[in-house]
C-alpha cells in the first residue's frame, strides 16, 4: 500500500504523488520565514525548494539516509557541518538559538550551504513545518 | 593513487578531513555520486572511532580504477569482542564523543552497510585496524 502523508492544509490524507501534484512545496526563504529564522549563509538560494525534512541531533543517524533532506538539528558543531557534507545535505536548519562559529560557516560555504538558524525547539521547528506541508522521509 | 592523513586524539575538529579530502578525490575522478557517498561515509564513521576511541592513528587510501581500499589504522585500547562492537546500539563512547553526535552504536553498523568488504582486526592494549574496499561498479 501506498505511504500516505497528512496534509493539514487540505485536512486529507494523501500520497506521495498526490502530495506533490498540489505543489506543496515551499522555498528556503519561507522556511526561514515561518521559523523567525535568520539566514547565516546562502542568501542567493533561498528560492530554492524544499520537500522534505529530517530532524536529529544525532549525526549517525543522519549518515545513514539515502535521500537528501532539509536537515534540522540542535546539534552545532563541525561535526553537524561535515556530516551535511559527507551526506549531500545542502539545507540546515539549527534550532534551539544554537549559533555556528566562523569555522562552521567557513566549512560550510565551502559545500555552498544554506544555513537557517531559528530559536524555536526543535519540536516546535518541526511542527511548523510539517504542517505547513514539509514531508518526512518516514 | 595513494593518500595518507594522520588522525590525531581527541582531535574532534579537525575529524572528517581525511573524508572531506577523499570526497574531493573521488569527485574529480567522476566517480558515481551513490558511490562517493557510500565511501565518505564509512570512512568518516571510521575516522570519528579513531580520534573517540584511541590515541591517534593513519588513514591510508588507495585508488584504483575499479575500487578504493581504505584502511584506518589506530593505536589504542583495542576491542575485547568485536562481534560485540559490530551489534548497533552497543557502544562505549564517552560523554564527549556523544556531544559530538556520534557515539550511539551505530559506527560499524554504518560501515559494514556501505562497503563492500569490511575487516577489523584488533588487539587490546595495541590498536586496532579496519580495512575497507567499495567497489566502483
Amino acid at each position: 500500500m501506498a505511504k500516505l502523508f497528512f496534509c493539514v492544509k487540505k485536512n486529507v490524507y494523501l500520497c506521495n504523488e498526490e502530495y506533490c501534484k498540489y505543489k506543496i512545496i515551499m522555498t528556503l526563504r519561507e522556511v526561514a520565514r515561518l521559523l523567525n529564522g535568520q539566514v547565516l549563509l546562502g542568501e542567493n538560494r533561498l528560492d530554492e525548494e524544499v520537500t522534505m525534512g529530517f530532524a536529529s541531533d544525532l549525526m549517525s543517524e543522519v549518515l545513514t539516509l539515502k535521500d537528501t533532506p532539509m536537515l534540522i538539528t540542535g546539534l552545532c558543531n563541525m561535526q553537524t557541518i561535515r556530516t551535511c557534507d559527507m551526506a549531500n545535505l545542502e539545507y540546515l536548519v539549527i534550532v534551539r538559538n544554537k549559533k555556528p562559529t566562523e569555522e562552521m560557516l567557513e566549512l560550510a560555504q565551502e559545500s555552498d550551504m544554506v544555513v537557517i538558524t531559528s530559536e524555536y525547539s526543535m519540536f516546535k521547528a518541526c511542527g511548523i513545518l510539517y504542517a505547513d506541508g514539509i514531508l518526512p522521509l518516514y | 593513487m595513494h593518500l595518507e592523513y594522520t588522525v590525531v586524539e581527541g582531535d574532534f575538529v579537525n575529524a572528517g578531513t581525511a573524508s572531506s579530502s577523499v570526497k574531493k578525490a573521488l569527485k574529480q575522478l567522476n566517480v558515481s555520486p551513490q558511490v562517493v557517498k557510500r565511501v565518505v561515509v564509512a570512512l568518516y564513521e571510521a575516522e570519528v572511532n579513531a580520534i573517540a576511541h584511541a590515541y591517534g592513528g593513519k588513514v591510508l587510501v588507495d585508488i584504483d580504477s575499479d575500487k578504493i581500499k581504505m584502511v584506518v589504522a589506530d593505536k589504542g585500547p583495542g576491542i575485547p569482542d568485536i562481534a560485540l562492537a559490530m551489534q548497533e546500539g552497543y557502544s562505549t563512547a564517552r560523554p564527549e564523543v556523544r556531544d559530538m553526535g556520534f557515539g550511539a552504536g551505530m559506527g560499524l553498523p554504518n560501515m559494514q552497510k556501505n562497503v563492500d568488504k569490511l575487516n577489523v582486526s584488533s588487539e587490546v592494549g595495541v590498536g586496532t585496524t579496519v580495512e575497507m574496499v567499495v567497489n566502483f561498479v
